[in-house]
């Protein structure tokens, strides 16, 4: 197999893995931002639950996820194990992302001077207003370069969708790398990875910039 | 009337009793400084009136109605505390201006999006408000690129532009140069001359002898002396005060 067929081949699943890429941020991205209001939350029970969650999706591999949201249903429940597995790994990743996300959003939370929530409330503003308006847009910009790690380590994630045979970039080159006893698919991924992670970073740069008209 | 009656007001934290049983009271016009030692409770008295600290006991009424009250032992605030909160505006030592927003809305975002004033309306008052305090040309600017005192009159302005009855002002100079706190007392004092009804925490005791109606000399919790500023500080009473005016007067 030449290498350009590889790259075409191996390309046919980039749509893929932009796919769970895209989703997990549209989804993690607010969902972390609840789990962090609920550990933040003074009702002990939710504040524990909040923890637990954030305890056990970051101390058990993502992959070890993966495995039980596809096919943990059959194994309980007898479902069977859907056909689009899109459905499964962005379920899989957007639990794990939005637990560290979660812990993100609250060293930005943590680290706001009390006095911008004592000038808002003195200002008549609502708690939600001042969240809102006040506390959400200055957080945002104090995480956003422990988002962009998180981001580009996600894009290196998608490669663990292998696990459950999804075909996205990575499974088809694994599929290759086997078949034709080959490691170029190998080479090819880590390429596309490293240009997809440029772009990311370049985003986010050009993010963070356009966030940097005003000092803390 | 007195837009602002607290009385016997009781604060303690944890162990540390902060103010203990004191009562003031300001009218309508009036300016009111406090002045007294590091840890006498000042800065606590003005966070309990602007609700920043709760207090454990006494009275809060502004325009004669009660915001906190005490019944048999027990304190309760107003539900409606928000509409106490439109009363009156502080202005921090450490400005507390948003610094994602530019000085204009700094000043817009609070009376449109809390009082839901119209919002052209509102910009006309507030272009108007920072012409009059020279700041007309940094509307558009961040806090990050003024200096401290223009940081901090803009906090001034910003609590103008929500049309309170009463302004609280705690240590507004403190962290400021000499330089800078000049430009800001120059406000206040401006706004003294407009009849503006004030409550200022200050150590800067010149211009608390000059600006104010009344001062009122606190320490460990009480008010130790109260009264005219010329006798106040012309003929001190309490030997506490003399002292801290002659330590004062060494610093300086």
């Amino acid at each position: 197999m030449s290498l350009m067929t590889i790259i075409v081949k191996m390309s046919e699943g980039l749509g893929k893995t932009c796919a769970i890429f895209f989703l997990t941020l549209i989804f993690a991205i607010p969902l972390g931002m609840i789990v962090a209001l609920l550990r933040g939350s003074r009702f002990k029970p939710v504040s524990w639950f909040a923890k637990t969650y954030i305890s056990v999706l970051r101390g058990t591999p993502l992959m070890l996820q993966l495995l039980a949201v596809t096919y943990g249903p059959y194994y309980l429940f007898n479902i069977s194990v859907s056909r689009n597995k899109l459905i499964p790994v962005v379920i899989a990743f957007s639990i794990n992302y939005a637990a560290y996300f979660a812990e993100i959003y609250r060293s930005g939370i943590d680290s706001m001077p009390v006095g911008q929530y004592e000038a808002s409330q003195v200002l008549g503003y609502s708690k939600i207003q001042t969240f809102i308006k006040i506390i959400l847009p200055q957080v945002f910009r104090r995480i956003l370069p422990a988002l962009t790690n998180e981001i580009v380590t996600l894009v290196k994630d998608t490669s663990l969708a292998f696990t459950v045979s999804y075909q996205e970039m990575f499974t088809i080159g694994k599929q290759i790398a086997n078949s034709q006893t080959s490691f170029v698919p190998f080479v090819v991924a880590g390429v596309f990875y490293y240009v997809f992670n440029v772009i990311v970073g370049f985003v986010m740069g050009r993010i963070e910039k356009r966030m940097s008209y005003y000092k803390m | 009337m007195s837009i602002l009656e607290m009385k016997n007001i009781e604060k303690s934290f944890a162990d540390n009793h902060v103010l203990k049983g004191i009562s003031l009271h300001v009218d309508k016009g009036e300016v009111v400084s406090i002045i007294g030692p590091s840890g006498s409770g000042k800065s606590t008295l003005l966070r309990c009136a602007t609700f920043l600290e709760t207090i454990d006991s006494g009275v809060i009424s502004y325009d004669g109605k009660n915001a906190a009250e005490t019944v048999n032992g027990k304190c309760t605030y107003a539900k409606n505390l928000n509409d106490f909160r439109h009363i009156f505006g502080l202005v921090f030592q450490n400005f507390n201006l948003f610094p994602h927003y530019t000085v204009l809305k700094n000043m817009m975002d609070a009376p449109v999006s809390v009082l839901h004033r119209d919002k052209e309306e509102v910009r006309a008052e507030c272009i108007a408000l920072l012409d009059k305090m020279g700041l007309a040309e940094k509307a558009n600017a961040y806090p990050c690129e003024l200096s401290g005192g223009q940081q901090q009159r803009v906090s001034i302005v910003r609590a103008l532009a929500m049309q309170p009855e009463i302004l609280f002002f705690d240590e507004p100079t403190s962290a400021l140069d000499p330089e800078l706190t000049g430009e800001v007392l120059k406000v206040i004092k401006q706004l003294a001359e407009e009849k503006m009804t004030m409550v200022i925490v200050t150590h800067e005791m010149a211009f608390a002898r000059a600006v104010s109606d009344r001062v009122i000399f606190m320490d460990g919790g009480v008010v130790v002396e109260e009264g005219d500023p010329e006798e106040v500080f012309g003929n001190t009473q309490s030997e506490r005060m003399k002292q801290f005016l002659r330590n004062y007067d060494r610093e300086t």
